[in-house]
């Protein structure tokens, strides 16, 4: 057998091992720091990113193969990547204060928060289902620990062992698809299953649909559709709050690249047996999602079934499957990492040791106690609910007008109607916010300089993506431009 | 449409229906004759001596799972080991850099007093 | 010379029963095996197509899959230890402070 070396492209994958050795290095650095002072690593992580990020901007526009057709370095790759570095920088900048608060100051979270978002970005650069596979189980495999990261919390330790068992159960659907994808098209490279499928004159093999199908059920579990959600809220509500911003946000965007290349690229020829599948999920997931939200009692609960929501929204991007249905999902990706990493911030920053002031009866009257923080959070419930002039309007906008313009009135009326209810729930904290009298003692908030940076940071995304879309949204058009 | 899905739905109930099938057979026709040898655990057919359920330091468990994962990152070895002359520097270099991360790793645990047994 | 179906059905077999552990047992240790044995069913159709296919795909897939294992039996037990010492117990039932 000819033995091919492959050619090592080290530039093409140099924002992901700048990460790599980064993350390393934060795991090396934290062992010699002395206890209860960590912070160190914490920034070693921060500069790493900002290097990663730096590079990754030298990529742009120049789509590439590397490492025989492993990876993809497109500008779709690029864009999820910037999301993904900057939710992590965000999450570990809100972090900080966070953990020494918890008790829990520990430089291995940092790196942990590394080795997942490089897992990330080898999912959203994947060209090979190999690629893809080993790109989610680095991210869950670090996330299955930083959901258990408060040792001593049971809800900490619940969250864990839920999320590993039903992420270890979804990717054993997801390696099945895989398996039935390679037996019927006899590769696992996305480029070779499409040119497979182009050609092939029976597209029935009853092998290549329950590979479909697996796919669909793994993928699905990993972004949290309507009904294979049940994992969500408890998982998201046991976690540390920092890390359950890190996934609500980071996992969605990976997953979410993945789903793209494999269904909208690969498996392309198939796209009228996927398509009303995902029409069903979609409606599913947007419908159950908001309604089981109005129920919530507790904030991080209600962001989670919120979060399910937005990942119905989202699915309709891809129901589109048209350029603008496509450019959509990046848009609405960006939009939703900074509002909702804000808001998780707000709740990390009024929250107390343990499990205290998470309830929504909790933020009662916070609006005249602490205005800035008040403003804050309003800001970023207003663009979780799509109202202008935020960020979460405009990509509501243009993934519903992606729907519509695809023809699927239905779909996009469903949409709305959703939002509308949406509204009632993530109104409803601003109004006991402003509108009614605190009923308990809402003292000790302390602003730390790194939360501080955070939240201007996502306040700043927020609005400004919200009030001058244009730019962003030729970001994202160029970035679906050249997708192969 | 769905009718496209038939092979898929036999393929289905096959795989489900056999291991159920399997699971009342052996329940159904299966003999039970329990002796007390019969029930007693089975550790290497000697008597068992004292209780299963003993606690055991948490140490065995952090040395055993160090061990699975070097142990079982050297599957990656085995590939490499039987063609690493025809992959030349190339295959060195590589091997090289998958082991110092592994080393790393090695490090880390080391500082951490994985390896300590006092 | 042994058809490729038979492998597949063999596999989807042990994958059912995988499946049909981690939904019965209650016990995280259990669940967790039935888990691992999902993914060696899945190793089991990768091998076989790979052969059957005349690929290295498959197989080389196969390692990628054991170590990936490998990682999450390490991190697995260790919630699961972690969580036996917080709780006493590992019976998922148990395991319920939110709602599922």
């Amino acid at each position: 057998m000819d033995l091919v070396i492959p050619k090592i492209d080290a530039l093409s994958l140099c924002p992901e091992l700048v990460l790599s050795i980064t993350a390393m290095l934060v795991l090396l650095v934290t062992v010699y720091l002395p206890k209860g002072r960590k912070d160190p690593a914490a920034y070693v992580g921060l500069l790493g990113i900002f290097i990663a990020l730096m590079s990754l901007t030298l990529l742009w526009g120049k789509p590439r193969y590397a490492f025989n057709n492993m990876i993809m370095v497109d500008n779709f790759s690029i864009f999820f990547n910037m999301v993904i570095l900057v939710t992590a920088a965000l999450s570990i900048l809100m972090s900080i204060t966070y953990l020494k608060e918890e008790g829990m100051s520990h430089g291995e979270f940092y790196a942990l928060i590394l080795f997942s978002a490089v897992g990330m970005m080898f999912m959203t650069a994947g060209a090979n289902l190999i690629t893809i596979f080993l790109g989610l189980e680095t991210m869950s495999i670090s996330l299955y620990v930083l959901a258990g990261f408060l040792r001593d919390s049971n809800r900490s330790n619940e969250s864990a062992l839920k999320y590993l068992l039903l992420g270890a159960f979804s990717s054993a659907f997801l390696l099945y698809g895989i398996a039935f994808i390679y037996g019927a098209t006899g590769t696992t490279d996305l480029k070779g299953i499409s040119e497979f499928l182009s050609r092939a004159t029976y597209m029935k093999d009853p092998m290549l649909l329950a590979g479909m199908g697996l796919l669909l059920v793994g993928f699905g579990f990993k972004i949290a559709t309507v009904p294979f959600h049940m994992w969500t809220p408890d998982v998201y509500e046991g976690a540390p709050t920092s890390v359950t911003a890190f996934m609500s946000v980071g996992v969605k965007a990976a997953v979410f690249a993945a789903f793209v290349r494999v269904f909208s690229h690969a498996l392309w020829d198939l796209q009228p047996d996927w398509n009303q599948l995902l029409w069903i999920l979609a409606v599913l997931t947007m419908t159950l999602g908001n309604v089981i939200a109005i129920a919530q009692t507790n904030i991080k609960r209600m962001l989670a079934y919120s979060s399910i929501a937005h990942a119905g929204y989202i699915m309709m991007g891809m129901i589109a499957s048209n350029e603008l249905g496509t450019s959509s999902i990046l848009f609405y990706m960006l939009a939703y990492a900074f509002t909702n990493l804000g808001a998780f911030g707000v709740v990390i920053l009024f929250g107390r040791k343990g499990e205290g002031n998470l309830d929504i009866e909790d933020y009662s009257g916070m609006g005249f106690k602490y205005p800035v923080l008040g403003l804050l959070m309003a800001v970023f419930l207003f663009s979780l609910a799509g109202i202008p002039p935020t960020a979460g309007f405009v990509g509501k906008f243009y993934i519903f007008s992606a729907a519509v313009k695809a023809g699927y009135i239905w779909l996009a009326i469903i949409g709305v109607m959703n939002s509308l209810v949406s509204v009632y729930y993530y109104l409803r904290v601003t109004v006991m916010m402003y509108m009614k009298d605190p009923v308990k003692d809402l003292e000790g908030l302390h602003w730390s300089p790194s939360m501080i940076v955070a939240l201007i940071i996502a306040v700043a995304g927020t609005l400004l993506i919200g009030i001058f879309p244009s730019p962003y949204l030729d970001l994202a058009k160029q970035s679906v431009l050249h997708l192969m | 449409m769905p009718s496209d899905y038939f092979p898929v739905f036999v393929f289905l109930l096959i795989a489900v229906g056999f291991p159920v099938m399997i699971i009342a057979l052996s329940s159904i026709v299966g003999p039970r004759k329990p002796s007390p040898e019969k029930l007693m655990p089975y550790e290497c057919g000697v008597d068992p001596i004292g209780s299963a359920r003993k606690r055991l330091s948490v140490k065995f468990y952090i040395v055993a799972m160090l061990f699975v994962v070097f142990d079982i990152e050297a599957i990656f070895l085995y590939p490499w080991a039987v063609i690493f002359k025809d992959l030349g520097v190339f295959g060195v270099v590589e091997m090289g850099l998958f082991i110092v991360i592994l080393f790393v790793g090695l490090i880390y645990a080391w500082k951490k007093g994985v390896l300590e047994w006092e | 010379m042994i058809p490729l179906s038979y492998y597949l059905v063999l596999s989807a077999i042990l994958f059912t029963i995988g499946v049909v552990g981690v939904l019965v047992r209650r016990n995280a240790i259990m669940i967790f095996m039935a888990i691992e044995l999902m993914l060696n069913a899945v190793n089991l159709s990768f091998v076989a197509i790979g052969k059957h296919l005349d690929s290295l795909d498959g197989q080389v897939f196969v390692f990628f899959v054991m170590a990936v294992a490998a990682a999450e039996v390490a991190v697995g037990l260790a919630i699961i230890v972690n969580l036996s010492r917080n709780k006493e117990t590992i019976n998922v039932d148990e395991i319920n402070i939110m709602k599922w």
